[in-house]
This record gives C-alpha cells, structure tokens and sequence, in this order.
C-alpha cells in the first residue's frame, strides 16, 4: 500500500478522508483480464503434460496447485474427453469489429472535456457483453455483434453529468458499464439501436470519499468493485459485507442497478438494506434524497425506482452505504445430510428460528460431488488418510448413501465466543435432521467454488462442455418441489433436443428468508454432436425459466432481468405495475439515452 | 402361447407388439406356482419405501388435514381433537392395506378362477414392458374401462405376473361392507370411497389428501375407474371427474414433475354379468354386493365367458397433454396446503384429459365379432327376429363385409385368424348361446323363461321379456359403436339435412354431438377434428366424395351410409320419443319415476301397436342420459325436493331441440374452427 495524497474532505468534521489507491481494474481492462473468458488473464485451469487439471497465476488459494479428482469428474459428469478439445480464437481479430459510428459534435465537445475516451476496438469488445454463456461461446469463435462506438471513463460525478448532458444534447445512446459480470444480456447493445453508442466506463471512480465512523456509513464511489471497496475498508477497520459471487470483479454501481444479494447478507443485509443515499445522473437531471436518516415515511421510496433500474434511468455515482466494525472472528463449517430433503427441513428449521449464519448454503448430491472434486492434491499422506477414514465414516459407519447425501456449508462470523456458541447451536439442529459436522475445510471448499465456477466454465468449454447458473426465490414448501422438477425438466429438455450425453443439473439452496429460500442452479451439457449448440442451450434454459415461474419461483432472486428475462416481467409484475415502470422511464429518460433496453 | 393371428386380419399392427396368453402355456403356473414366485418390481425412483400404516400417518400429519380439521372445528364448534378422530376414522375405513403375502394368496386363488372362467386372457407384453419402465420414472396413474366386477383383478393378476408393482384401486364402499372379501380387497390394495361426498368436508379432505399423498410420494401405481360406475350398457360412459382432479392435482401443484397416465381396455367376448345387466337396465335394481351373493353367482364359475384382452395402452405424460391448456402459474398465490376451488380453466383441462382418456380406452379395445353380428342383428325388426330368425349365410356375409368397414374405420378386431371365418361366426354364437340360436340356417334371438302356459303373458309383459333380449344384444352392439358412431354422425348429418354443404352439415354434426353427449364420447371442443375424421373415414370406404367445402354421399357407399344411419335409428328413435312425452307432460313439475313411468307406458303402447321400432327406450341408462343431457342444454330444471330432484321443463327448448333433431328446423351455425387450446 502506497502513502496516498489525501483528497479534499467533501464533508463535516466526523468525516475522515479516506485514502485513494489505485483500484484494481486499469483502464485498458485487457491488460489484466481475458476477453473471452472469465477473469484475470493469469489465472485459469488447463490440463497439464501429465493429464492433471492445474490452476495457472499466483493470485488464489487454489493458484498452482494440482487438482487431481477435477479431470475424472468432468469425464464422469459430461462425458468430457480430452481427444475432443476445441480451442478459442486466440485473439481479438479487429478487422472482425464493425467501425464504430460517430458523431462528430459530440466528440468535439466531449474532448473539450477532458474525459477520457477511446473507440478502440479491444476497449469496445470488452463493454459489448456479459458472461452469459452465448456471449462467451461467440466471442470464443471469435463473432462479434453489436459493440458499443465509444467508451468514455469519467472520474467522478460532476465528469458523468457532463457526459450526460451532452449525450442528450447529441441524441447519444449512453450504456452505464461497472464491472460487466451480468449473466442477463444487459450489455448486450440492442441490434436495433442505430443511434451512436456510448459505454460508460464507471471503473475510474473508484475512492472512498469519506468514512463517518459515527454513523458507521461511507461514501463510495459507485465504479468502485468490491475487493476494493473491502480491501480499503479493512484497511481502516471496517467492512461492507456485501459478498456476491462475483465480488472480485463487480461494481458498486452494478448491484445496486440490479437489486444484488451477497452471501452474507444474514448478518449485512442485501443491497437494498445497506444503501443509505445515493445520486443517479438521469437526463432529467440528478435524483437524490435530502437526508440520510435510517428510515423515511414519504411516499414510495425512490431509491426503489433506482435499485433495479438496470441502468435503463441513469448513472448511480455515488452511495453512502452501511458499514460495519471487521468481525473479530470467522470459522467455516459443514454438515453433512443423508438426504437434500433432510438438509432442507434443517434450513428451514433454522431460518424459523431465525439464526441463521452469516452464510448457510445447502448443495446438492451433484454439487457435493463437484465441491468434492475440486479439492487439491492432498498435501501428506496423513491427511489423504483422514480424508479416506472420514469418508469411511460416513458412508459406511453412518451409512449414507454417497449417491444421495449432501451438504450444507457455514460461515460464521463475530465475536469468538458467539460463534461458537452458535455453531453448537447449528449442529445441534442439524443433528435433529440427520446431520453430521464435517469440518471447515469441507465449508471453505464449498465457498471456494463460487469463485472459480466461472473458470471452471473455460476450461469446460474447451472440452465441448457449455454451461451457466441461473436462480431463483421460492417460498420454503415449494423449495423441495423446485428443485426436483427444474433439474427433471433440464434433463427433459436435453433429451429432446437431442443432447447426446446426460446433462449435469446441480442446485443449491443459497440463502434463506423468513418465508423462503435462494435456490441457485448450475447447469450444462456436452455439445458434442450438436449442430447449434447454443440454441440448444438458450432453449433448455427457457423451458427451465418456465417451470421455476410454474413452480411458484420468482424471476429472479438477483440477477435481474437484463434482455434474457424480459419476456416474463409483465406476468411478474402486472400489467399496472409495467405502466408505472414504464411512465418513470419516459418522465425520466423521454429521449431514451439510457437505451440499453433492459428490463421493460 | 403367443398369439400372431391378428396379422393376417390387420397388417398395420405388427409393430404393435403380440398378445400373450396369460392362461397359455408358456405363462402357464400352477396355482401354488404362481403363489410362490418371486415378485421383485422394480419401485418408482423417488421413493423410498414405506408401509401402509406410515402413508395413514403422513395423510392425518398433513398441514392439509390439520387445516381443514381446524376450519371444521372452529364451523361445527366441536374439538380439533374430536375432528381429527373422526377424520382418523374415515382414513381406517378408506385406507388399502396392500400385503404381499395376500396378492400371492390372490393370485393362486385368481388363477384357479381365470382358468375356469375363460379360454385364454390376453394381455400385451409390448405395454407391459412400457408400464414397467414407467413406473419407474413418475408415478403411474393406471386407468382401465370398467365392464366388470373382476376388471382390477385381471389387471392386478397381470402386473403381478410381469413383476410391476402392484396398484391401490379405488374402490366402492359397499365393497368394503363384504365380509372376508372387503378385508382381501383391502390387503389387494383396494381403498374404498363412499358415494355421494360432495358435501362431506372432511371426507372430502381426507380423500384427497390419501390420493394426493399416495400420487405424491409414488407409493403405488393408482388406479380408478375413471366412468366411475361399471357400464351397464357395455358403451363407455361419460367420465366422472373428482377423481381425476385429484390424482393430477399433484402435478398442477408442481408437486410431482409428472404424472403417468396408462389408459387400458379390457375387452370381454362375454362378461360375466350379461345376465345382470339387462335386469338393471329394464329398472330390477342391482343386488347389493355381499359375500353371499358372490357365493350363490358361483355357479357363473360353471360357464364359458371365450377370451378377455386386456390392452395396455402407451403411457401418457400428462405434462405433455397439459402443455398450453392449463397455466399452472395460477396455484402459485395461495398456500398449495389449503383447500381451494379448482378453478374454470383446471376443470375444463381436466375433463378434457379425462374424456381423452376414455377415447382412448375405446380405441385400444377389441372388438369381437359377435359385437359385429350384434351390430347387424339389431338392424333387424325385432319380431322378426325372435320369431322366424334371419338366414345365417346372409348374416355371415354381412358380418364379413362388417368387419373390413371396421377395419378401414381403424377398429382393432379379435378375429382368430387360425380358424375359418364361418368358424370363428359359429363359435361366437355358441359363446352367446344364452341370447340366440342357430336352427335350420337361422340364427333367432332367445327370450329368456318360457311362458307359463297356465298363466299367458299380457302384452305388455311380452314387451319387457323381449326388450330384455334386444337389451342385451344391445349391449354387445356397444362394445363396437365407438368405431362407427363418428361416421354415423355425419351419416345422420347427410339423411337429415339432406345437404351436401360442409357448414350446414358441421353444424348438425355438432348438433346431434351435444344431444348425445351422454350417449357417447366426445372429447369437448374437438368437433372439428371429430367431424374431419368423419368425412375422411367415409371417404375412405367410398361412401362420400369430398371436395371444397362439400361432401356428397355416392352411389356405392350407399350401404354404408345406410348401416350407419340404422346404427344410430335406435338413439334417434327414443330421444323423439322422449321429447314428445316431455311436451306432452300436462304437469308443470315431474321427478325421474315419474318420467320413467310415464315414458315406459308411451312406449310399450307405441310397440305394441307397430309405431315404435326400437325397444332401446325401456333402457333406464338412456333414459338417464337423455335427462342429463337437458339438464346440460338447459331444457330442463332441476331442484331437490325432500330426497329426490323435480324437473320443470323449458318447453320451449324442448321443441325446439326435438325439431332440429326432426330437421324441421336448422341448428344454430357452426364454424369448423378448431380451437386453438383445447
């Protein structure tokens, strides 16, 4: 950490500024990240000269080191064969990226500006798209659509309503960009769309401008992505607590937009709990509340018009959130069940007792399986023996049938002798159903994995294997129903298009609510002897989208609605509910500047 | 003893897969055998397995019931404890109690009983293995035709054999009142249902939840009769729909992923109850079932009742039959553990897959060729044939030429094909030798009980006793009419309307369906494809010529049209009837025995002086189908009066239905639009 120059404290006295670093994610994304996969370039798993899934780079737990059970798994689980490889294009080719469209005006007076820009086509590539898996699969065969015409990375807010004003001047169409994580099309630019189209790069504004230690608040900067918004919060004692899945890589700005859930949120709260003002450049201008109090009764509350907006309003620059003293403690946990519907009558126990974990996730047989696999060559032989003799324990002493058992993962997090105390409390309800503790190696393996799924995919996809999560809320008596028969209709699904191998379809109970749960789905197929294996895809994925609605689940827990969603929203939110949308989206973008066109 | 005769009659069924004799040789155990092997099904996937008392105990811990026994207590002021007794009661003497020790017991027992009872029982392997491999995926819903009281037995006795799991059958209380035989239907997985629950809250509640429970966890295959009653008229009835809501709720619910549906048809060449049938129809109640009487029908087990088949038809999944006719979104806002109405557009799926499935079970039928002889026989007046007979070579040449207009239909035929057609002919009439006889090369309808010569018979006595016989012929008529009652609409069509307009004739088509909506089935809202069907069958044996918007009847096929619309003389003739009785009725308000009675003395006056052909109008079921279908057309009204519905007619419907039907007028216009959804 570099001595940082202090900025000039916007605020009061209380205020402390806080220091300013250089974030994370530079400018020119490539220059750290893949542009056709997930993550840094550095880090990925590839089959090394001995046939052994390795991870690559130096920046994870789990970064050189061998996973021998992953190779065997993947075979079993797709039929995956390391004869069938197919490689990505090795590059950007940017011959292959249409020229951009200009407006000459406006770039004359956006460079008297001073922002900066660029219509390179690498920076351009990088904006134009999410991490859905049709995305991914056609920048690997290296198609490129629609792509955005100019980037621009304002610094701050009062740069962002400069931008603004001018894309409105201009009749411009501007797409907000934080992170570019979403697994909703919500980057996608529409085909349509013939206006020029301006990416709007929030990572730049990236600092904390204050911390109120009082209040336990702080203002941030919406571009700013989470292991950086962690990272120097820590730096001072403090912590957000806001851990979604894709935490490394994703923006401020970008939950809130899309309503995101962290893994923590027992004990933080979701988004919409830790906000507590924010600003939003529209066209019309900047929305704002005029106070910061805990809670108001005046009307509906506008921050709901902008959590969610999914940036079809305007730019979120700046949040005052919620933050909180580091916890003093943190131990994973797990507990085995011989039974998914044992381990979810536990949740369900719990969430009605209400002490529920910071984090409590129940993983099905398959992703048992999965976490399993993912487990690094043992260190000594002592501990491959502790492993052989626990499994010896389970299976055969406890007699749970390893094809049907699963796990729940824990964390938890606070005072020592609190969580201890909670964790006897968690076991002993486990117990009630079935349960046994199964140490924190087996909790933190499964935390793990939500981190490297997403190179999991890249290297699936090399072996002809295309997949992607998707998820949903559903109240706790339809939890068990969900599951079972979204899993059965994507097993159904792939057997009638024609899918040659059977597919792998995993879920896990992700949170849990007074009066439902989180239910997160993995789900993908070998490709191999398909002629279009994306329609194929996108085709399962709609008939499972249609059963989880069928089935009494919501369109969606967090990951918004994007373009991929939008089909459903009317019957999810009523006819009048989509005229009020509606009627906010033409008082406050009337020209549609924002017009990524998502959601509505 | 695999039987491949059907090639040779019917060409395209090969792939179908071959009848096996469960009697035959191969199949052959002794009964003792047979008690003994080892039955090893294999379960449905899901479920783990689970014993009778556990499933009592997860149908009475149910937040269903625990609900609805709240809501009652809190209704009548009684206890919730005192509710859930009762409740506990209702589940004993509803709940199956399926023991394998007594299904070996059952099945040495039963195949002593089938051997003597009949030739062969055929059963097709090819829809046995699909049951067996159903199963094992979803839970199954297994849904025979209900022609006997030993249907679930044969059917039972089958799955038994082929190691598929055995079915809880829903079954009728009073069978369950049955000393010693109720307690082995019990352990034979029979579970009981009173008549007449619509009121009854609980046992309503109770019901339900042992169905859904059962379907919901994959117990046991379930199985129920979904006419509900056992046709007295061998014609299938109008399905009954409680029953069929509640084993699909599950899936409306996303309770299941899926629910299996196996229509199957069972075909007798002679049921055992012929006899009883026509006393029921001709208004002599039915004896209430009791160990007893079985014991006195023993001497049932003296005769020869030919071949029975059974056909398993091809497993449907009921989320591919549901898909775009029910949005299942609609159960998502209410707590799927509360008792709700099912609403307009889960009934109308439901009947719709109910009457689907009773088509279905027709068409997997077969049909034998007495049914066929019985079809021609009748066409006959009916002095002529119980006095001089009808010459037997023009029967037989008739029934030949009957049976290739069946097959061109698409019916499947239990024609043995080892034998010579003359022989299979003779052989039929000797099985039937109880309803007519063959003498000096004329084939004469037999009038049961010969009358005393000290006290003559009066006229109207005489007309009973031979309705009696017509009745039964009748009967075995039925077991066909399916096949042809499509083309014989439109034939009707085509003599009534005199038209050749497609429109015109549609819209009569579509009249005449309504009015024997009760008669025969007719999947709602496929009239078009119905009417379609029609044409193209006719089409295809050369009685009509079709073109745009025409269909024209042709020279040729005028034999056709003419046994089609003779077919069909014997409804149109007692429907006229009885709406001429209905204007004629003086009194404002009448209850069915009033109608009855009244009708029956119209008719046997109208017989009895050669104006009125068809004695078909005695039969208590039509006579109850037609009221039902004024009901639905609104022509009458119904109330309860103390313990019985009075009727106020609509005589102005009334007149009006009978002149379409006349074809003084004509019917309201149809479109042949087939409907998107349904």
């Amino acid at each position: 950490m570099t001595a940082a120059h202090l900025r000039k404290p916007p605020g009061t006295d209380s205020t402390i500024p806080a220091p300013e670093e250089e974030g994370t994610v530079p400018r020119r994304r490539q220059e750290i990240m893949k542009w056709n996969g997930w993550g840094y370039s550095d880090s990925r798993f590839f089959l090394n000269e001995k046939d052994q899934v390795k991870f690559t780079g130096r920046r994870y737990s789990l970064s050189g080191a061998i996973i021998p059970g992953l190779k065997g798994w993947m075979e079993s689980t797709f039929g995956a064969d390391i004869l069938h490889k197919i490689s990505p294009a090795p590059a950007l080719n940017s011959s292959a990226v249409q020229s951009p469209i200009l407006y000459e005006a406006f770039l004359v007076e956006l460079k008297s500006t001073g922002i900066p820009f660029s219509y390179d086509a690498e920076d351009r590539v990088f904006r134009a798209h999410g991490h859905c898996l049709h995305e991914i699969f056609a920048l690997r065969e290296g198609k490129i659509g629609r792509v955005p015409d100019i980037v621009v990375w304002p610094d701050c807010h009062n740069n962002v309503v400069k931008i603004v004003e001018l894309a409105c001047k201009h009749d411009v169409c501007l797409i907000p960009y934080g992170g570019g994580t979403n697994v909703s099309r919500a980057l996608e630019c529409p085909p349509e769309e013939t206006r020029s189209i301006v990416s709007l790069d929030t990572s730049q504004m990236n600092r904390i401008l204050w911390i109120d230690e009082k209040n336990l608040t702080a203002r941030v900067e919406a571009g700013i992505i989470g292991q950086d918004l962690e990272r120097l919060l820590d730096q001072r004692g403090f912590c957000v607590g806001h851990e979604p899945d894709s935490l490394e890589f994703s923006s401020l700005g970008g939950w809130v937009a899309t309503r995101s859930s962290g893994m923590k949120k027992n004990i933080y709260g979701n988004i919409e709990d830790l906000v507590v003002h924010m600003k939003m450049v529209t066209p019309q201008g900047i929305i704002e509340k005029g106070f910061q109090g805990p809670r108001m009764s005046t009307g509906p509350d506008i921050h709901h018009f902008i959590m969610g907006s999914e940036g079809t309003l305007g730019v979120i620059t700046e949040v005052t959130m919620k933050i909180r003293p580091k916890p003093e403690f943190k131990k994973y946990g797990s507990v085995v069940f011989p039974n998914f519907e044992m381990g979810v009558a536990c949740l369900r126990e719990i969430a009605r007792q209400r002490c529920a974990p910071a984090s409590i996730r129940l993983m099905d047989n398959e992703q048992f399986k999965l976490g399993y696999a993912m487990k690094p060559q043992a260190s000594s032989v002592f501990t491959s023996f502790l492993n052989g003799l626990k499994q010896f324990y389970i299976t055969k002493f406890k007699g749970f049938d390893p094809t049907r058992l699963c796990v729940a993962t824990l964390l938890l997090e606070g005072n020592r002798e609190k969580v201890l105390q909670h964790e006897r409390q968690i076991y002993g309800i486990a117990a009630k159903f079935g349960g046994l503790a199964a140490g924190e190696e087996n909790g933190q393996r499964g935390y793990m994995l939500t981190f490297f799924i997403a190179y999991l995919r890249d290297l699936a996809m090399d072996y002809y294997v295309i997949a992607e999560s998707f998820e949903t809320s559903v109240p706790w008596d339809r939890v068990l129903d969900i599951c079972r028969n979204v899993k059965a209709c994507i097993v159904q699904k792939c057997k009638e298009k024609g899918v040659k191998f059977p597919p792998f379809a995993s879920c896990r109970v992700a949170q849990t609510y007074d009066t439902g749960a989180c239910v997160y789905f993995y789900f993908g197929f070998n490709y191999r002897g398909l002629s279009s294996p994306v329609q194929v895809y996108e085709q399962v994925e709609h008939a499972a989208r249609e059963e989880i609605l069928a089935n009494g689940g919501s369109l969606s827990h967090h990951h918004g609605v994007g373009k991929i969603r939008k089909e459903w929203m009317r019957e999810t939110v009523s006819d009048v509910g989509m005229g009020m949308l509606k009627s906010v989206k033409d008082y406050v973008d009337p020209n549609n500047i924002f017009g990524s066109r998502n959601l509505l | 003893m695999t039987n491949t005769y059907r090639n040779s009659v019917r060409p395209g069924l090969e792939d179908e897969g071959a009848f096996v004799d469960l009697l035959g040789e191969k199949r052959r155990y002794s009964d003792l055998g047979l008690a003994f092997r080892t039955f090893s099904p294999q379960p449905y996937k899901g479920a783990p397995p689970c014993s009778a008392a556990e499933l009592n105990k997860t149908v009475l811990e149910s937040q269903y019931l625990r609900y609805v026994a709240k809501e009652i207590a809190m209704e009548t002021g009684s206890t919730v404890e005192k509710v859930r007794d009762e409740a506990c009661g209702i589940l004993e003497e509803m709940s199956q109690n399926l023991q394998l020790g007594f299904i070996r017991l059952m099945g040495c027992t039963l195949n002593k009983v089938f051997k003597r009872l009949f030739r062969s029982i055929f059963v097709n392997t090819e829809g046995l293995n699909r049951l067996q491999q159903a199963v094992q995926e979803n839970p199954v819903i297994l849904m025979p035709n209900h022609r006997s009281y030993i249907d679930f037995l044969v059917i039972s006795y089958a799955l038994f054999i082929y190691d598929i799991p055995i079915p809880v059958i829903a079954a009728g209380i009073p069978l369950a009142g049955m000393k010693i035989v109720g307690e082995i239907l019990r352990r034979s997985g029979a579970f009981f249902i009173r008549r007449a629950i619509g009121s009854d809250k609980l046992y309503w509640a109770v019901l339900s939840e042992y169905v859904h429970t059962i379907v919901r966890t994959g117990y046991a295959p379930v199985e129920f009769y979904v006419e509900g009653l056992r046709s007295r008229t061998l014609k299938s009835l109008p399905p009954k729909l409680g029953m069929m809501h509640m084993v699909l709720e599950p899936f409306f619910k996303g309770e299941v992923f899926d629910i299996t549906l196996v229509p199957i048809s069972i075909s007798y060449d002679r049921v055992l109850e012929e006899s009883l049938l026509v006393h029921e129809l001709l208004g002599v109640p039915k004896p209430k079932e009791s160990t007893s009487g079985l014991l006195k029908a023993s001497r049932v087990l003296q005769e020869d009742y030919g071949t029975m088949h059974v056909n398993f038809g091809s497993p449907l999944s009921v989320r591919e039959l549901c898909e775009g006719k029910i949005n299942l979104r609609q159960y998502n806002l209410i707590p799927r553990d509360l008792p709700q109405k099912p609403s307009a557009e889960a009934q109308a799926c439901v009947s719709w897959l109910a009457h689907l499935m009773v088509r279905t079970q027709e068409e997997g039928s077969l049909i034998s060729p007495w049914s066929l002889m019985a079809c021609l026989l009748l066409q006959a007046p009916a002095p002529v044939l119980t006095e001089e007979g009808l010459p037997w070579h023009h029967l037989t040449e008739k029934t030949l030429w009957l049976r290739k207009l069946a097959l061109d239909f698409g019916a499947h035929l239990n024609w043995p094909g080892q034998m010579s057609d003359s022989d299979v002919m003779s052989s039929a009439v000797a099985l039937h030798r109880s309803s007519v006889h063959l003498k000096g090369g004329r084939v004469c309808l037999i009038r049961e009980g010969e009358p005393d010569k000290k006290r003559p018979l009066t006229p109207e006595e005489g007309v009973i006793r031979t309705a009696a016989a017509v009745l039964m012929l009748a009967s075995y008529r039925n077991q066909s009419i399916h096949t042809f009652v499509r083309p014989a609409v439109l034939a009707m069509a085509l003599h009534v309307t005199k038209s050749t307009q497609e429109e015109e004739l549609f819209s009569f088509f579509c009249f005449l369906q309504e009015v024997f909506s009760y008669e025969f089935i007719f999947i709602p809202s496929r009239s078009s494809q119905d009417f379609e069907e029609a044409c193209s069958r006719l089409k295809k044996c050369g009685a009509v010529h079709l073109s745009e918007q025409e269909v024209t009847a042709s020279e040729q096929g005028q034999e056709v049209l003419s046994f089609l619309r003779e077919l069909l003389k014997p409804f149109i003739d007692s429907y006229q009837l009885m709406f001429r009785c209905l204007c004629e009725e003086r009194v404002d308000m009448f209850s069915e025995k009033q109608f009855q009675s009244a009708l029956q003395s119209a008719a046997i006056k109208l017989i009895l002086s050669g104006e009125l052909h068809t004695y078909e109008v005695l039969s208590a079921a039509m006579q109850k189908n037609f009221l039902s279908m004024l009901r639905r057309l609104e022509a009458v009204t119904e109330s309860r009066v103390s313990d019985h519905s009075e009727y106020k007619v609509n005589t102005a419907v009334v007149r009006k239905t009978k002149d379409i039907l006349s074809g003084k007028i004509p019917p309201e216009r149809r479109h042949a639009t087939p409907d998107a959804r349904l």
